[in-house]
Protein backbone atom coordinates (compact mmCIF):
# COMPACT_ATOMS: atom_id res chain seq x y z
CA UNK A 1 0.00 0.00 0.00
CA UNK A 2 1.30 3.07 -1.06
CA UNK A 3 0.61 5.30 2.03
CA UNK A 4 2.70 5.71 4.72
CA UNK A 5 0.30 6.85 7.05
CA UNK A 6 -2.93 5.01 8.43
CA UNK A 7 -5.77 5.33 5.49
CA UNK A 8 -9.09 6.82 5.87
CA UNK A 9 -10.74 3.48 4.33
CA UNK A 10 -8.58 0.23 4.45
CA UNK A 11 -10.43 -2.87 2.35
CA UNK A 12 -8.47 -6.04 3.05
CA UNK A 13 -10.00 -9.13 1.12
CA UNK A 14 -13.16 -8.06 -0.36
CA UNK A 15 -15.31 -10.53 -1.88
CA UNK A 16 -18.35 -10.70 -2.76
CA UNK A 17 -20.56 -13.50 -4.83
CA UNK A 18 -24.02 -13.29 -6.40
CA UNK A 19 -24.97 -16.92 -6.43
CA UNK A 20 -22.08 -18.66 -8.90
CA UNK A 21 -21.60 -14.75 -9.93
CA UNK A 22 -18.45 -13.54 -8.66
CA UNK A 23 -18.93 -10.15 -8.44
CA UNK A 24 -15.99 -8.82 -6.37
CA UNK A 25 -13.04 -10.93 -5.65
CA UNK A 26 -10.52 -10.48 -2.91
CA UNK A 27 -10.13 -6.96 -3.69
CA UNK A 28 -7.89 -5.06 -1.75
CA UNK A 29 -7.19 -0.69 -1.37
CA UNK A 30 -6.46 1.89 0.53
CA UNK A 31 -7.41 5.42 0.45
CA UNK A 32 -5.61 8.26 2.20
CA UNK A 33 -6.90 11.12 3.82
CA UNK A 34 -7.58 13.92 1.49
CA UNK A 35 -7.08 12.32 -1.35
CA UNK A 36 -9.47 11.94 -4.81
CA UNK A 37 -9.55 7.87 -4.60
CA UNK A 38 -10.92 7.10 -8.63
CA UNK A 39 -12.40 3.35 -8.90
CA UNK A 40 -12.83 2.32 -12.77
CA UNK A 41 -13.29 -0.21 -14.45
CA UNK A 42 -15.36 -2.02 -17.66
CA UNK A 43 -18.98 -2.37 -17.32
CA UNK A 44 -19.52 -5.14 -15.32
CA UNK A 45 -16.28 -4.80 -13.02
CA UNK A 46 -17.85 -4.72 -9.66
CA UNK A 47 -17.57 -1.11 -8.99
CA UNK A 48 -21.08 -0.46 -8.33
CA UNK A 49 -20.73 -3.80 -5.92
CA UNK A 50 -17.68 -2.21 -4.38
CA UNK A 51 -20.06 0.67 -3.24
CA UNK A 52 -22.62 -1.03 -2.14
CA UNK A 53 -20.75 -3.56 0.02
CA UNK A 54 -19.37 -0.48 1.68
CA UNK A 55 -22.00 1.18 2.30
CA UNK A 56 -24.23 -2.14 3.78
CA UNK A 57 -26.44 -2.20 1.13
CA UNK A 58 -24.97 -5.56 0.64
CA UNK A 59 -23.17 -8.15 2.58
CA UNK A 60 -19.84 -9.70 2.36
CA UNK A 61 -18.77 -12.97 1.67
CA UNK A 62 -15.30 -12.20 2.86
CA UNK A 63 -13.42 -9.15 3.51
CA UNK A 64 -12.90 -6.40 6.03
CA UNK A 65 -13.29 -2.69 5.66
CA UNK A 66 -11.67 -0.80 7.97
CA UNK A 67 -12.75 3.41 8.39
CA UNK A 68 -9.93 5.82 10.24
CA UNK A 69 -8.71 2.16 11.62
CA UNK A 70 -11.76 0.89 13.42
CA UNK A 71 -13.23 -2.09 11.46
CA UNK A 72 -16.89 -1.72 9.92
CA UNK A 73 -17.97 -5.47 10.91
CA UNK A 74 -21.38 -5.99 9.38
CA UNK A 75 -23.60 -2.73 9.48
CA UNK A 76 -26.65 -1.12 8.45
CA UNK A 77 -27.11 1.35 6.00
CA UNK A 78 -27.35 4.03 8.59
CA UNK A 79 -25.03 3.06 11.14
CA UNK A 80 -22.45 3.22 7.90
CA UNK A 81 -23.48 7.05 7.69
CA UNK A 82 -23.20 7.47 11.31
CA UNK A 83 -19.57 6.15 11.23
CA UNK A 84 -18.74 8.83 8.29
CA UNK A 85 -19.48 7.17 4.68
CA UNK A 86 -22.09 9.26 2.53
CA UNK A 87 -22.73 8.22 -0.93
CA UNK A 88 -24.31 9.39 -4.17
CA UNK A 89 -26.17 6.90 -6.76
CA UNK A 90 -25.17 5.78 -10.34
CA UNK A 91 -28.95 6.22 -10.98
CA UNK A 92 -30.19 9.09 -9.03
CA UNK A 93 -32.19 8.02 -6.16
CA UNK A 94 -33.51 11.42 -4.55
CA UNK A 95 -36.66 11.46 -2.31
CA UNK A 96 -38.96 13.00 -5.27
CA UNK A 97 -41.22 13.81 -3.70
CA UNK A 98 -39.62 16.24 -0.88
CA UNK A 99 -38.39 19.52 -1.75
CA UNK A 100 -34.95 20.10 -2.76
CA UNK A 101 -34.08 21.32 0.69
CA UNK A 102 -35.93 18.66 2.47
CA UNK A 103 -33.57 16.26 0.87
CA UNK A 104 -30.97 18.12 2.46
CA UNK A 105 -32.29 18.51 5.56
CA UNK A 106 -32.63 14.53 5.72
CA UNK A 107 -29.14 14.27 5.50
CA UNK A 108 -29.01 16.23 8.47
CA UNK A 109 -30.83 13.55 10.33
CA UNK A 110 -28.31 11.96 12.14
CA UNK A 111 -26.54 15.10 13.84
CA UNK A 112 -29.58 16.32 15.18
CA UNK A 113 -31.76 14.88 17.77
CA UNK A 114 -35.07 16.58 18.49
CA UNK A 115 -37.25 14.09 19.66
CA UNK A 116 -41.13 13.96 19.26
CA UNK A 117 -41.43 15.53 22.74
CA UNK A 118 -39.20 18.34 21.34
CA UNK A 119 -41.99 18.67 18.26
CA UNK A 120 -44.73 18.60 20.11
CA UNK A 121 -43.85 20.92 22.96
CA UNK A 122 -41.68 23.38 20.27
CA UNK A 123 -39.28 23.43 22.95
CA UNK A 124 -36.58 26.51 22.31
CA UNK A 125 -34.18 23.65 22.07
CA UNK A 126 -35.96 22.24 18.96
CA UNK A 127 -36.75 25.90 17.26
CA UNK A 128 -33.08 25.89 17.25
CA UNK A 129 -32.01 23.35 15.81
CA UNK A 130 -34.50 23.04 13.47
CA UNK A 131 -33.25 26.82 12.20
CA UNK A 132 -29.87 25.27 12.43
CA UNK A 133 -31.08 22.47 10.26
CA UNK A 134 -32.67 24.45 7.83
CA UNK A 135 -29.97 27.41 7.68
CA UNK A 136 -27.09 24.58 7.10
CA UNK A 137 -29.50 22.68 4.53
CA UNK A 138 -29.70 26.40 2.33
CA UNK A 139 -26.11 26.97 2.86
CA UNK A 140 -25.37 23.69 1.60
CA UNK A 141 -27.64 23.63 -1.59
CA UNK A 142 -25.51 27.48 -2.50
CA UNK A 143 -22.57 25.44 -2.09
CA UNK A 144 -23.30 22.82 -4.84
CA UNK A 145 -25.22 26.19 -6.81
CA UNK A 146 -28.47 25.16 -6.71
CA UNK A 147 -29.49 27.37 -4.01
CA UNK A 148 -32.18 29.32 -5.93
CA UNK A 149 -34.39 26.02 -5.91
CA UNK A 150 -34.44 24.87 -2.68
CA UNK A 151 -38.16 24.71 -2.61
CA UNK A 152 -38.90 23.31 -6.00
CA UNK A 153 -40.03 19.79 -5.86
CA UNK A 154 -36.40 17.44 -6.14
CA UNK A 155 -38.26 15.58 -8.81
CA UNK A 156 -39.06 18.77 -11.16
CA UNK A 157 -35.10 19.76 -10.77
CA UNK A 158 -33.11 19.35 -13.80
CA UNK A 159 -30.67 16.71 -14.35
CA UNK A 160 -27.37 18.26 -13.09
CA UNK A 161 -29.43 19.97 -10.75
CA UNK A 162 -30.72 16.62 -9.20
CA UNK A 163 -27.01 15.35 -9.49
CA UNK A 164 -25.99 18.32 -7.58
CA UNK A 165 -28.21 17.78 -5.23
CA UNK A 166 -27.53 14.47 -4.51
CA UNK A 167 -23.95 15.78 -3.42
CA UNK A 168 -25.39 18.24 -1.18
CA UNK A 169 -27.57 15.42 0.45
CA UNK A 170 -24.56 13.25 1.21
CA UNK A 171 -22.28 16.14 2.26
CA UNK A 172 -25.19 16.97 4.66
CA UNK A 173 -24.44 13.91 6.83
CA UNK A 174 -20.87 15.42 7.19
CA UNK A 175 -18.74 12.27 5.63
CA UNK A 176 -15.51 11.66 5.98
CA UNK A 177 -15.60 9.53 3.33
CA UNK A 178 -17.80 11.17 0.21
CA UNK A 179 -18.12 7.97 -2.47
CA UNK A 180 -19.70 9.23 -5.79
CA UNK A 181 -21.10 6.57 -8.10
CA UNK A 182 -20.58 8.27 -11.71
CA UNK A 183 -21.50 11.63 -10.61
CA UNK A 184 -20.60 13.25 -14.10
CA UNK A 185 -22.92 10.46 -16.31
CA UNK A 186 -25.09 12.78 -18.93
CA UNK A 187 -23.31 15.60 -17.95
CA UNK A 188 -22.15 18.31 -21.03
CA UNK A 189 -18.35 19.80 -20.94
CA UNK A 190 -19.70 22.43 -19.29
CA UNK A 191 -21.14 20.86 -16.37
CA UNK A 192 -18.19 17.87 -16.20
CA UNK A 193 -15.78 21.12 -15.54
CA UNK A 194 -18.35 23.37 -12.71
CA UNK A 195 -18.66 19.78 -11.05
CA UNK A 196 -14.64 18.78 -11.29
CA UNK A 197 -14.71 22.40 -9.53
CA UNK A 198 -16.70 21.16 -7.03
CA UNK A 199 -15.42 18.15 -6.49
CA UNK A 200 -12.05 20.03 -5.77
CA UNK A 201 -13.57 22.63 -3.65
CA UNK A 202 -15.15 19.77 -1.04
CA UNK A 203 -12.12 17.72 -1.05
CA UNK A 204 -10.03 21.21 0.23
CA UNK A 205 -12.52 21.49 2.59
CA UNK A 206 -10.99 18.00 4.12
CA UNK A 207 -13.47 15.41 2.60
CA UNK A 208 -11.78 12.25 0.84
CA UNK A 209 -13.45 11.41 -1.64
CA UNK A 210 -14.12 8.24 -3.81
CA UNK A 211 -15.27 8.01 -7.12
CA UNK A 212 -16.46 6.14 -9.72
CA UNK A 213 -16.42 8.00 -13.10
CA UNK A 214 -16.47 6.46 -16.88
CA UNK A 215 -14.86 9.92 -18.28
CA UNK A 216 -11.49 8.66 -18.26
CA UNK A 217 -10.79 12.87 -18.71
CA UNK A 218 -12.17 13.88 -15.55
CA UNK A 219 -10.55 11.02 -14.21
CA UNK A 220 -7.31 11.44 -14.96
CA UNK A 221 -7.49 15.38 -14.26
CA UNK A 222 -9.06 15.21 -11.12
CA UNK A 223 -7.80 11.45 -9.20
CA UNK A 224 -4.75 11.50 -7.12
CA UNK A 225 -4.70 7.75 -7.25
CA UNK A 226 -6.88 4.97 -9.34
CA UNK A 227 -7.89 1.43 -8.74
CA UNK A 228 -8.84 -0.63 -11.80
CA UNK A 229 -10.98 -3.02 -11.35
CA UNK A 230 -12.46 -6.14 -13.89
CA UNK A 231 -14.64 -9.37 -13.26
CA UNK A 232 -14.57 -8.67 -10.13
CA UNK A 233 -11.05 -8.48 -9.21
CA UNK A 234 -8.39 -5.67 -9.52
CA UNK A 235 -5.88 -5.59 -12.33
CA UNK A 236 -4.01 -2.44 -11.42
CA UNK A 237 -3.64 0.31 -8.72
CA UNK A 238 -1.43 3.60 -9.15
CA UNK A 239 -1.50 7.15 -10.52
CA UNK A 240 -3.56 7.83 -13.25
CA UNK A 241 -1.14 8.52 -15.82
CA UNK A 242 0.75 4.86 -15.15
CA UNK A 243 -2.52 3.14 -15.19
CA UNK A 244 -3.71 4.44 -18.22
CA UNK A 245 -0.33 3.14 -19.82
CA UNK A 246 -1.05 -0.88 -18.06
CA UNK A 247 -1.04 -3.19 -21.02
CA UNK A 248 -3.77 -5.03 -18.56
CA UNK A 249 -5.86 -1.92 -17.80
CA UNK A 250 -5.49 -1.40 -22.06
CA UNK A 251 -5.97 -5.04 -22.90
CA UNK A 252 -9.45 -4.99 -20.24
CA UNK A 253 -10.72 -1.94 -21.79
CA UNK A 254 -10.26 -2.80 -25.63
CA UNK A 255 -10.66 -6.52 -24.86
CA UNK A 256 -6.98 -8.96 -24.45
CA UNK A 257 -7.43 -12.01 -26.74
CA UNK A 258 -7.73 -14.67 -24.09
CA UNK A 259 -10.50 -12.31 -22.61
CA UNK A 260 -13.84 -12.43 -23.33
CA UNK A 261 -15.24 -9.05 -23.92
CA UNK A 262 -16.87 -7.69 -21.08
CA UNK A 263 -20.15 -6.53 -22.13
CA UNK A 264 -23.69 -5.58 -20.45
CA UNK B 1 -84.92 17.23 5.59
CA UNK B 2 -84.74 16.68 9.01
CA UNK B 3 -83.22 12.57 8.46
CA UNK B 4 -80.78 14.46 6.19
CA UNK B 5 -79.73 16.90 8.81
CA UNK B 6 -79.60 13.92 11.18
CA UNK B 7 -77.60 11.87 8.87
CA UNK B 8 -75.45 14.36 7.73
CA UNK B 9 -74.66 15.09 11.69
CA UNK B 10 -74.39 11.33 12.50
CA UNK B 11 -72.43 10.38 9.70
CA UNK B 12 -69.55 13.24 10.07
CA UNK B 13 -69.27 12.01 13.52
CA UNK B 14 -69.01 8.28 12.38
CA UNK B 15 -66.80 9.80 9.37
CA UNK B 16 -64.55 11.64 12.00
CA UNK B 17 -63.74 7.98 14.03
CA UNK B 18 -62.94 6.37 10.74
CA UNK B 19 -60.79 8.66 9.41
CA UNK B 20 -59.01 8.80 12.48
CA UNK B 21 -59.03 4.62 12.52
CA UNK B 22 -57.71 5.43 8.61
CA UNK B 23 -54.88 7.07 9.15
CA UNK B 24 -53.30 4.56 11.22
CA UNK B 25 -53.46 2.19 8.38
CA UNK B 26 -52.48 4.37 5.45
CA UNK B 27 -49.17 5.61 7.75
CA UNK B 28 -48.38 1.77 8.02
CA UNK B 29 -49.02 1.33 4.51
CA UNK B 30 -47.36 4.37 3.34
CA UNK B 31 -43.99 3.34 5.08
CA UNK B 32 -43.57 -0.79 4.81
CA UNK B 33 -46.82 -1.32 2.25
CA UNK B 34 -48.46 -3.36 4.43
CA UNK B 35 -52.06 -3.48 5.69
CA UNK B 36 -51.56 -3.90 9.05
CA UNK B 37 -55.41 -5.93 9.41
CA UNK B 38 -54.58 -6.14 13.12
CA UNK B 39 -55.22 -2.27 13.79
CA UNK B 40 -58.88 -2.76 14.25
CA UNK B 41 -58.06 -4.92 17.23
CA UNK B 42 -55.89 -2.05 18.47
CA UNK B 43 -58.24 0.56 18.42
CA UNK B 44 -61.02 -2.66 19.78
CA UNK B 45 -58.15 -2.90 22.51
CA UNK B 46 -58.09 0.93 23.20
CA UNK B 47 -61.96 0.67 24.23
CA UNK B 48 -61.73 -2.31 26.36
CA UNK B 49 -58.59 -0.82 28.80
CA UNK B 50 -60.51 2.57 28.71
CA UNK B 51 -63.38 0.67 29.82
CA UNK B 52 -61.59 -0.94 32.66
CA UNK B 53 -59.56 2.19 34.10
CA UNK B 54 -62.76 4.49 33.64
CA UNK B 55 -64.87 2.18 35.50
CA UNK B 56 -61.95 1.33 38.38
CA UNK B 57 -62.06 4.96 38.88
CA UNK B 58 -66.04 5.82 38.52
CA UNK B 59 -66.22 5.47 42.31
CA UNK B 60 -63.18 7.41 43.26
CA UNK B 61 -65.29 10.89 42.99
CA UNK B 62 -63.25 12.30 40.26
CA UNK B 63 -64.25 14.82 38.16
CA UNK B 64 -65.68 12.67 34.92
CA UNK B 65 -63.48 14.62 32.13
CA UNK B 66 -60.57 13.72 34.52
CA UNK B 67 -61.66 10.14 34.34
CA UNK B 68 -62.56 10.02 30.61
CA UNK B 69 -58.91 11.85 29.92
CA UNK B 70 -57.17 8.83 32.62
CA UNK B 71 -59.16 6.41 30.56
CA UNK B 72 -58.03 7.68 27.05
CA UNK B 73 -54.06 7.98 28.44
CA UNK B 74 -54.33 4.28 29.95
CA UNK B 75 -55.79 3.20 26.20
CA UNK B 76 -52.95 5.33 24.38
CA UNK B 77 -50.41 3.74 26.40
CA UNK B 78 -51.37 0.17 26.14
CA UNK B 79 -52.33 0.32 22.52
CA UNK B 80 -48.84 1.76 21.59
CA UNK B 81 -47.06 -0.61 23.32
CA UNK B 82 -49.43 -3.40 21.57
CA UNK B 83 -48.64 -1.23 18.51
CA UNK B 84 -44.46 -1.60 18.84
CA UNK B 85 -44.82 -5.45 20.06
CA UNK B 86 -47.08 -6.52 16.85
CA UNK B 87 -44.14 -3.84 14.31
CA UNK B 88 -41.24 -5.87 16.35
CA UNK B 89 -42.48 -9.38 17.20
CA UNK B 90 -44.46 -10.08 13.75
CA UNK B 91 -43.63 -7.91 10.63
CA UNK B 92 -39.84 -6.93 11.45
CA UNK B 93 -38.61 -10.14 10.80
CA UNK B 94 -41.04 -10.41 7.71
CA UNK B 95 -39.94 -7.01 5.86
CA UNK B 96 -37.76 -9.07 3.01
CA UNK B 97 -40.02 -11.97 3.09
CA UNK B 98 -42.75 -12.26 -0.01
CA UNK B 99 -45.29 -10.00 0.42
CA UNK B 100 -48.43 -12.63 1.24
CA UNK B 101 -46.30 -13.86 4.39
CA UNK B 102 -46.87 -10.23 6.53
CA UNK B 103 -50.66 -10.14 5.16
CA UNK B 104 -51.34 -13.60 6.36
CA UNK B 105 -49.31 -12.60 9.27
CA UNK B 106 -51.22 -9.64 9.97
CA UNK B 107 -54.98 -11.71 10.30
CA UNK B 108 -53.21 -14.01 12.73
CA UNK B 109 -52.47 -11.57 14.34
CA UNK B 110 -55.87 -10.08 14.40
CA UNK B 111 -57.11 -13.50 15.41
CA UNK B 112 -54.64 -13.59 18.69
CA UNK B 113 -55.51 -10.29 19.47
CA UNK B 114 -59.23 -10.73 19.75
CA UNK B 115 -59.06 -13.95 21.30
CA UNK B 116 -56.69 -12.01 24.36
CA UNK B 117 -59.36 -9.54 24.72
CA UNK B 118 -62.09 -12.55 24.51
CA UNK B 119 -60.15 -14.17 27.64
CA UNK B 120 -59.33 -10.81 29.65
CA UNK B 121 -63.05 -8.91 28.92
CA UNK B 122 -65.18 -12.19 28.24
CA UNK B 123 -67.22 -12.79 25.23
CA UNK B 124 -69.98 -10.60 26.19
CA UNK B 125 -71.26 -6.73 25.33
CA UNK B 126 -70.08 -4.43 27.92
CA UNK B 127 -71.52 -1.41 28.34
CA UNK B 128 -69.27 1.78 28.15
CA UNK B 129 -69.92 3.78 31.15
CA UNK B 130 -71.80 6.76 30.00
CA UNK B 131 -69.32 9.09 32.57
CA UNK B 132 -70.13 12.18 30.12
CA UNK B 133 -73.69 13.32 30.73
CA UNK B 134 -74.92 13.41 26.97
CA UNK B 135 -76.84 17.06 25.95
CA UNK B 136 -78.57 17.34 23.02
CA UNK B 137 -78.63 20.67 20.90
CA UNK B 138 -81.15 21.48 18.17
CA UNK B 139 -79.43 22.16 14.87
CA UNK B 140 -81.46 25.28 13.23
CA UNK B 141 -84.50 26.55 14.00
CA UNK B 142 -87.67 25.10 16.71
CA UNK B 143 -89.45 23.31 13.71
CA UNK B 144 -86.41 20.97 12.77
CA UNK B 145 -85.72 17.52 14.73
CA UNK B 146 -82.35 17.20 13.96
CA UNK B 147 -80.28 17.40 16.90
CA UNK B 148 -75.90 17.06 17.58
CA UNK B 149 -75.00 15.67 21.01
CA UNK B 150 -71.96 17.12 22.98
CA UNK B 151 -70.04 13.66 22.67
CA UNK B 152 -70.45 14.23 19.11
CA UNK B 153 -69.25 17.65 19.23
CA UNK B 154 -66.32 16.53 21.46
CA UNK B 155 -65.63 13.31 18.86
CA UNK B 156 -65.58 15.75 15.68
CA UNK B 157 -63.60 18.51 17.60
CA UNK B 158 -60.88 15.87 18.89
CA UNK B 159 -60.47 14.20 15.29
CA UNK B 160 -60.00 17.42 13.77
CA UNK B 161 -57.28 18.15 16.78
CA UNK B 162 -55.08 14.73 16.17
CA UNK B 163 -55.53 14.99 11.76
CA UNK B 164 -54.03 18.56 12.33
CA UNK B 165 -51.40 17.03 14.70
CA UNK B 166 -50.84 14.30 12.58
CA UNK B 167 -50.39 16.38 9.23
CA UNK B 168 -47.93 19.35 11.47
CA UNK B 169 -45.46 15.77 12.76
CA UNK B 170 -45.25 14.61 9.45
CA UNK B 171 -44.61 17.67 7.26
CA UNK B 172 -42.82 19.89 9.98
CA UNK B 173 -41.10 17.87 12.31
CA UNK B 174 -37.63 16.48 11.64
CA UNK B 175 -38.68 12.73 12.51
CA UNK B 176 -42.20 13.52 10.00
CA UNK B 177 -39.01 14.16 7.49
CA UNK B 178 -37.72 11.30 8.48
CA UNK B 179 -40.69 8.99 7.82
CA UNK B 180 -41.60 10.47 4.50
CA UNK B 181 -37.99 9.42 3.59
CA UNK B 182 -38.18 6.32 4.67
CA UNK B 183 -41.80 5.62 2.72
CA UNK B 184 -40.27 6.78 -0.55
CA UNK B 185 -37.01 4.80 -0.46
CA UNK B 186 -36.07 3.07 3.15
CA UNK B 187 -32.62 1.69 1.52
CA UNK B 188 -31.89 5.50 0.75
CA UNK B 189 -33.25 6.61 3.42
CA UNK B 190 -30.87 4.36 5.74
CA UNK B 191 -27.67 5.31 3.93
CA UNK B 192 -28.49 9.25 4.62
CA UNK B 193 -27.91 8.10 8.10
CA UNK B 194 -31.88 7.53 9.36
CA UNK B 195 -32.18 4.78 11.62
CA UNK B 196 -34.88 2.87 9.48
CA UNK B 197 -36.27 0.55 11.92
CA UNK B 198 -36.69 3.07 14.36
CA UNK B 199 -38.81 5.31 12.01
CA UNK B 200 -41.04 2.41 11.64
CA UNK B 201 -41.27 1.46 15.03
CA UNK B 202 -42.38 5.07 14.99
CA UNK B 203 -44.86 4.89 12.89
CA UNK B 204 -46.83 1.88 14.46
CA UNK B 205 -46.61 4.11 17.64
CA UNK B 206 -48.13 7.00 16.31
CA UNK B 207 -51.09 5.36 14.35
CA UNK B 208 -51.79 2.43 17.58
CA UNK B 209 -51.95 6.57 19.79
CA UNK B 210 -54.66 7.33 17.13
CA UNK B 211 -56.23 3.91 17.41
CA UNK B 212 -56.82 4.05 20.91
CA UNK B 213 -58.21 7.77 20.88
CA UNK B 214 -60.40 6.34 18.18
CA UNK B 215 -61.42 3.09 20.35
CA UNK B 216 -62.87 5.44 23.49
CA UNK B 217 -64.63 7.06 20.86
CA UNK B 218 -66.46 4.54 19.17
CA UNK B 219 -67.14 3.51 23.11
CA UNK B 220 -68.08 6.48 24.54
CA UNK B 221 -70.64 7.31 21.49
CA UNK B 222 -72.38 3.78 20.53
CA UNK B 223 -71.98 3.24 24.88
CA UNK B 224 -71.43 -0.39 23.88
CA UNK B 225 -68.03 -2.37 23.57
CA UNK B 226 -67.22 -6.29 22.63
CA UNK B 227 -63.55 -8.32 21.68
CA UNK B 228 -64.95 -8.61 17.91
CA UNK B 229 -66.00 -4.55 17.60
CA UNK B 230 -62.78 -4.17 16.37
CA UNK B 231 -63.18 -6.19 12.84
CA UNK B 232 -65.59 -4.19 10.95
CA UNK B 233 -64.76 -1.33 12.56
CA UNK B 234 -61.41 -2.13 11.10
CA UNK B 235 -62.22 -3.07 7.84
CA UNK B 236 -64.60 0.00 6.98
CA UNK B 237 -61.60 2.47 8.05
CA UNK B 238 -59.48 0.14 5.95
CA UNK B 239 -62.61 0.54 2.89
CA UNK B 240 -61.96 3.68 3.84
CA UNK B 241 -58.43 4.30 3.29
CA UNK B 242 -58.91 2.42 -0.10
CA UNK B 243 -61.53 5.23 -0.77
CA UNK B 244 -59.00 7.65 -0.16
CA UNK B 245 -56.12 6.55 -1.84
CA UNK B 246 -54.24 4.09 0.63
CA UNK B 247 -50.45 5.59 1.55
CA UNK B 248 -52.40 8.99 1.41
CA UNK B 249 -52.72 11.03 4.92
CA UNK B 250 -55.07 13.58 3.50
CA UNK B 251 -56.83 10.58 1.72
CA UNK B 252 -57.41 8.80 4.66
CA UNK B 253 -59.09 11.87 6.21
CA UNK B 254 -61.08 12.38 3.27
CA UNK B 255 -62.32 8.92 2.70
CA UNK B 256 -63.45 8.53 6.54
CA UNK B 257 -65.45 11.20 6.13
CA UNK B 258 -66.95 10.68 2.96
CA UNK B 259 -67.34 6.32 4.21
CA UNK B 260 -69.27 7.99 7.10
CA UNK B 261 -71.95 9.76 5.24
CA UNK B 262 -72.20 7.10 2.93
CA UNK B 263 -73.14 4.62 5.80
CA UNK B 264 -75.42 7.06 7.96
CA UNK B 265 -77.51 8.05 4.56
CA UNK B 266 -77.86 4.59 3.71
CA UNK B 267 -79.04 3.55 6.79
CA UNK B 268 -81.01 6.87 6.47
CA UNK B 269 -82.65 6.09 3.56
CA UNK B 270 -82.67 2.46 2.05
CA UNK B 271 -85.57 1.54 4.67
CA UNK B 272 -87.58 4.42 2.55
CA UNK B 273 -86.54 3.11 -1.09
CA UNK B 274 -87.20 -0.19 -0.18
CA UNK B 275 -90.48 0.28 1.30
CA UNK B 276 -92.68 -2.60 -0.48
CA UNK B 277 -95.59 -0.20 -0.79
CA UNK B 278 -92.84 1.70 -2.93
CA UNK B 279 -91.84 -1.76 -4.56
CA UNK B 280 -95.36 -2.14 -5.61
CA UNK B 281 -95.76 0.44 -7.95
CA UNK B 282 -92.18 -0.61 -10.04
CA UNK B 283 -92.24 -4.33 -9.64
CA UNK B 284 -95.15 -6.90 -9.29
CA UNK B 285 -94.97 -9.08 -6.43
CA UNK B 286 -95.27 -6.91 -3.39
CA UNK B 287 -99.18 -6.15 -3.49
CA UNK B 288 -99.90 -8.93 -1.05
CA UNK B 289 -96.91 -7.78 1.38
CA UNK B 290 -97.95 -4.34 1.26
CA UNK B 291 -101.26 -4.89 2.13
CA UNK B 292 -100.64 -6.59 5.34
CA UNK B 293 -98.04 -4.27 6.31
CA UNK B 294 -98.02 -0.76 4.58
CA UNK B 295 -95.17 0.40 6.75
CA UNK B 296 -92.58 -3.22 5.69
CA UNK B 297 -89.39 -2.77 4.18
CA UNK B 298 -86.80 -5.02 2.47
CA UNK B 299 -83.75 -4.05 3.67
CA UNK B 300 -83.32 -1.60 6.60
CA UNK B 301 -81.11 0.10 8.98
CA UNK B 302 -79.39 -2.75 9.64
CA UNK B 303 -78.11 -2.95 6.28
CA UNK B 304 -75.55 -0.25 7.10
CA UNK B 305 -72.49 -2.48 7.36
CA UNK B 306 -73.01 -3.21 3.32
CA UNK B 307 -72.37 -0.35 2.02
CA UNK B 308 -68.59 0.14 3.13
CA UNK B 309 -67.40 -2.77 1.19
CA UNK B 310 -69.68 -1.73 -1.93
CA UNK B 311 -68.09 1.44 -1.77
CA UNK B 312 -64.71 -1.21 -1.42
CA UNK B 313 -65.46 -3.11 -4.38
CA UNK B 314 -66.51 -0.20 -6.62
CA UNK B 315 -63.41 1.66 -5.95
CA UNK B 316 -61.32 -1.48 -6.77
CA UNK B 317 -63.14 -1.66 -9.89
CA UNK B 318 -62.80 1.93 -11.41
CA UNK B 319 -60.27 3.84 -9.43
CA UNK B 320 -58.24 1.11 -7.80
CA UNK B 321 -55.48 4.03 -6.55
CA UNK B 322 -58.33 5.99 -4.87
CA UNK B 323 -59.79 9.43 -5.04
CA UNK B 324 -56.63 10.97 -4.09
CA UNK B 325 -54.06 8.25 -4.42
CA UNK B 326 -51.38 8.36 -6.84
CA UNK B 327 -50.63 5.95 -9.82
CA UNK B 328 -49.81 2.73 -8.23
CA UNK B 329 -47.37 -0.10 -9.82
CA UNK B 330 -43.88 1.60 -9.79
CA UNK B 331 -42.87 0.14 -6.48
CA UNK B 332 -43.13 -3.91 -6.33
Amino acid sequence: MPEAAAPLLAAEGITRRFGGLAALTDVSFGIGRGEIYGLIGPNGAGKTTLFNVLTGLYSLDAGVFRLDGKTMGSVMPDQVATLGIARTFQNIRLFGNLSALENVMIGRHLRTRAGVWGAVMRTAATRAEEAETEARAHALLEFVGIGERANDMARNLPYGAQRRLEIARALATEPKLLALDEPAAGMNATEKQSLRRLLETIRASGTTILLIEHDMRLVMGLCDRVLVLNHGRRIAEGAPADVQRDPTVIGAYLGGTHREAATT
Amino acid sequence: MDTFLQQVVNGLTLGAVYAVVALGYTMVYGIVQLINFAHGEVVMIGCMVAFTVIVALASAGLPPMLVLALGALAAIAVCMAVGYGIERVAYRPLRNAPRLAPLITAIGLSIVLQHLALLVWGRSYIAFPQIIEVKLYRLGNAETSATISNVQIAIVVASAVMMAALLALVYRTRMGIAMRATSQNPAVAGLMGIDVNRTIAQTFLIGAALGAVAGVMVGAYYGIAHYQMGFMLGLKAFSAAVLGGIGNLAGAVLGGLLMGLIEAMGAGYMGDFTRVCTLDTLLPGFAEACASNPDASLLGSNYKDVYAFIVLILVLVFRPSGLLGERVGDRA
